[in-house]
């Protein structure tokens, strides 16, 4: 069991994102932050196999990129949320982006990245934000056909229709927040449940949950955190649970059905926690990244969709009578951290699993190392069997 | 022939060498051979006196055979006399221990009492049927029951602190009191002390003080109830340990009892800001005898670390936002050149050195690493630190980045990662260390989301440098703060995209004048 080697890019980053719709191979599109030198993204090839690594480079020439999303849909085509620098003045603006087709699928190209030329993307289309200010981060609609995105811009949620082979982003829905204060979003979640029309946000220390078909709020849940809420993720098997993350060094799971309180808190960070990410077929596998510069791999097994392992088939109950007793005598298995990562040296900002292969998960850090793990063996043939 | 001679010498300076060794050795065996004819002169002379040594052996033998044979019959009456005298001496102790045993209830000398009744008692039970020996039993009996009373008395009357307690419960027990009243007693005594703490303490739960009193407040509860408690569990420990599981149940339900009322106030002083989940409940799974107060102990002492890791979480939290809204709230790109400290970091130096003298009314000053002269007077640029150069190449190739930016991270893999949060010991310079490292983790973490205009570096610069010069004495190791506010300013200059910074010099002339 090779350790993998951790991936230093040239730059500063904070954006990362599987290549959602590649389901074979495994990948990870990386965006760079830097003001002075030509920014870029990353495409990071890992060969499974033989251990090694592959890099392309895209040249992002338009700004530093602050969030990066790939279509469920299209494997080229992904969304960058990026600063432009304009009479002293900051606007975070949003486009979505075609890739060169031969990088679509990867090239098994030399690890030896300096000799290989970047090669750039071609702009599909802008989200326009003129009326609408800074741009947060752009959610694909999940298991979709790459059509409808959301954004999110201050305090305004944006549902934009990709139309004209997505060379044209319109405007479908939005809806602002209102209340005192800069109120701002900080991050948004498309909920991949209820046949995916409700999107979750977190803004300031809030939580909310929203209709995209009404653009009207379901569900508030206040105060979710003592400090701002960074991130959120929702359960891929649980359609009312999801969980959320933030600068009080917590992790906290919700059940939307009762927001309250919340169903179970994690502090095992030392500092803000930035990402939080479910697994995206075995929901009790939490993985988290903080600016403590660590990652944290959790078992929340006690709140997941399967709470005492593998259930006893029906077969079997119907042979003996004592098996019902015996199955309800069994303990809830108990939540754990699994692993502690620490292979980074600054703070991690961003966390996510590979589309391609469930065990596997990428972590970066602000010096631009990207480290690739896997869940240990143990535990996914303990989960598998 | 040069060779030949040459040879010839050789050779004849071998011989000679030859000659040496043999004779040397030979000299070696000559003193061998000398040796070892002392050796066996000087053994015979050993064996010799040996001989003579037996000789006076037997002779003293028999002397003292004969002497013992003579001596026999005076031993034997002697030995007689010697055990009446004692048997004699033994009963004038019991003909007197009556007057005895009252001039020592008299003079308060219960120990001694006590002792002379446990000597005695074994023999008056025997000898009872003998009317003499009766009439000394009742006697004693009777003061030992005057003795027992004025025990119990004492020990009702309380007040007079545990080891006292202790011993008269002792004296109570080794006179054959029966152990359950005196453990219901005891627990009593104690139960009314330690009742009195806690009202104390919840006497002081009245309009919540600040934070600073929670350290306060537990000092007064580890000391007073909490030390109260543990004496009271170890002497009775000590005391009632014959008495066997039934004596450790009711010392366990009265520490479970009072435990649990003490941490409800430990936790009503807590919330709201931080409701503690403390369990109380791990007092009732301790059912050996042994343990209870350890276990106490142990929890009081966890409880006391996660009080003080709150208090350092909250007051870094206070620094925090202050710190936090001071970079979010201001516009970086168009800000003006640098002319002063910016207030906001005076206020945290000002809250720092308050924090500190209040942190150290409680407790003492801990450890602090050993620093240069002149380490307030470090000179502070982006440049200066090594860490800084991989960062911040002066030359602008595209081709840059990958060199510099290695360079950096081989650089921050050999310096060590700073925790953030690493546990806080019970010392104020432990304290501020881990208040001043979340304070800072929080200025660069909000430095790196926003952009900076050349002036906007500068003033961070300026600002950074400023508590550089103050929040350095604080922690347990300077090197810290350096890093940490060395991160900041690269950070900042990472996210200028004209990074022009100050002079130094200009840096430290704004900083005095602040």
């Amino acid at each position: 069991h090779l350790p993998r080697p951790p991936k230093v890019l040239g730059l500063q980053a904070r954006a990362l994102t599987p290549q959602t719709a590649e389901t074979d191979a495994i990948r990870f599109l990386v965006g760079t932050q830097s003001l002075k030198y030509d920014n870029q993204i990353h495409i990071i090839d890992f060969d499974d196999e033989n251990n090694i690594i592959n890099k392309n480079v895209l040249l992002h020439q338009v700004g530093e990129i602050w969030h990066i999303s790939a279509s469920p849909a299209d494997k080229g085509v992904l969304a960058t949320c990026y600063n432009r620098t304009s009479d002293s003045k900051v606007l975070t603006c949003a486009a979505v982006w075609r890739m060169p087709k031969e990088l679509e699928s990867g090239s098994h190209e030399s690890p030896d990245d300096s000799s290989s030329t970047a090669q750039t993307l071609e702009l599909l289309c802008h989200l326009d934000n003129t009326a609408h200010g800074n741009m947060a981060c752009v959610m694909w609609e999940p298991m979709g056909d790459g059509k409808k995105i959301i954004s999110l811009a201050d305090n305004h949620i944006l549902l934009w229709d990709l139309q004209e082979s997505s060379s044209q982003a319109v405007l479908a829905s939005s809806a602002s927040l209102e209340g005192k204060g800069q109120l701002r979003f900080t991050s948004g979640r498309w909920s991949p449940h209820h046949n995916c029309t409700q999107v979750a946000t977190a803004s300031d220390t809030t939580l909310r949950g929203w209709d995209t078909r009404s653009m009207s709020q379901i569900y508030c849940i206040e105060n979710a955190h003592g400090q701002l809420v960074r991130d959120l993720d929702f359960n891929p098997n649980k359609q009312y649970y999801l969980a959320s993350c933030g600068d009080d060094c917590k992790v906290k799971f919700w059940d939307t059905r009762n927001v309250t309180e919340p169903v179970k808190t994690l502090e095992e960070h030392s500092h803000w926690v930035w990402n939080v990410r479910y697994n995206h077929s075995h929901d009790q596998l939490v993985l988290t990244g903080s600016s403590d510069s660590r990652v944290i791999l959790s078992n929340m097994v006690s709140i997941s969709s399967e709470p005492f392992g593998h259930l006893v088939d029906d077969d079997d109950i119907s042979d003996q009578e004592d098996h019902r007793s015996e199955e309800k005598s069994k303990e809830p298995l108990q939540d754990n951290v699994i692993a502690t990562y620490e292979e980074h040296e600054d703070s991690v900002y961003a966390v996510d699993w590979s589309s391609a292969d469930p065990w596997l998960f990428a972590s970066l850090s602000y010096d631009g190392r990207l480290v690739i793990n896997r869940v240990p063996r143990a535990l996914k043939y303990h989960i598998l069997l | 022939m040069d060779s030949e001679t040459d040879m010839v010498r050789q050779i004849r300076a071998l011989d000679s060498d030859m000659q040496t060794l043999v004779y040397e050795n030979y000299n070696k065996f000559i003193s061998a051979t000398d040796t070892i004819r002392k050796m066996k002169n000087d053994f015979r002379k050993m064996e010799d006196e040996m001989d003579r040594l037996a000789t006076n052996m037997a002779v003293i033998t028999d002397f003292s055979a004969r002497i013992s044979a003579t001596l026999q019959d005076r031993h034997e009456r002697i030995t007689k006399l010697a055990g009446v005298h004692a048997l004699l001496r033994k009963l004038q102790f019991l003909f007197e221990l009556p007057s005895r045993l009252t001039k020592c209830v008299e003079l308060g000398a219960y120990g001694q009492a006590v002792r002379y009744q446990g000597r005695a008692q074994a023999v008056l039970q025997q000898y009872q049927h003998l009317p003499s020996f009766r009439a000394i039993q009742d006697d004693c009996q009777v003061i030992t029951a005057r003795l027992a009373q004025q025990l119990r008395q004492r020990f009702r009357e309380g007040g007079s602190g545990a080891p006292e307690q202790a011993e008269c419960v002792e004296l109570l027990l080794a006179l054959g009191e029966p152990a359950e009243e005196l453990c219901e007693e005891f627990l009593a005594h104690a139960r009314g002390r330690l009742e009195e703490e806690l009202r104390s303490l919840e006497a002081e739960l009245g309009p919540s003080p600040p934070a600073p009193d929670v350290l306060e407040f537990t000092d007064h509860g580890g000391s007073g109830f909490v030390g109260g408690l543990c004496h009271v569990a170890a002497a009775y420990q000590e005391l009632f340990a014959v008495q066997g599981p039934a004596g450790a149940e009711k010392l366990a339900a009265f520490a479970r009892e009072l435990g649990s009322r003490y941490f409800a106030l430990v936790e009503r002083r807590l919330y709201p800001p931080y409701p503690l989940p403390l369990s109380s409940a791990s007092l009732a799974q301790d059912q050996s005898p042994v343990t209870p107060v350890s276990t106490l102990c142990a929890e009081a002492r966890e409880t006391a670390r996660r009080l003080l890791t709150h208090y350092v979480k909250v007051q870094g939290l206070v620094i925090s936002q202050m710190l936090r809204k001071s970079v979010e709230t201001r516009d970086w790109l168009s800000t003006l050149e640098p002319r002063n400290v910016r207030a906001v970091m005076k206020r945290v130096v000002e809250d720092t050195t308050a924090i500190d003298v209040q942190v150290g009314l409680l407790y003492e000053e801990g450890v602090r690493k050993a620093q240069s002269s002149d380490s307030s007077k470090r000179t502070f640029s982006v440049y200066s630190s090594s860490r800084q150069q991989g960062r911040y190449a002066p030359s602008y190739t595209p081709s840059a980045p990958m060199d510099t930016n290695l360079l950096s991270n081989i650089q921050k893999l050999f310096s060590e990662r700073i925790d953030v949060f690493s546990p806080v010991e019970f010392n104020k310079v432990s304290v501020l260390t881990g208040i001043i490292k979340i304070s800072l983790k929080t200025l660069l973490e909000c430095v790196r989301l926003r952009t900076f205009g050349r002036f906007g570096l500068q003033q961070v610069q300026v600002d950074c440098h400023f508590l550089q010069l103050y929040l350095w004495r604080f922690v347990a190791d300077e090197e810290l703060v350096h890093l940490l506010l060395d991160e900041v300013v690269a950070s900042a200059a990472l996210r200028c995209p004209d990074p022009v910074p100050m002079e130094p010099s200009v840096v430290e002339v704004i900083c005095e004048r602040g």
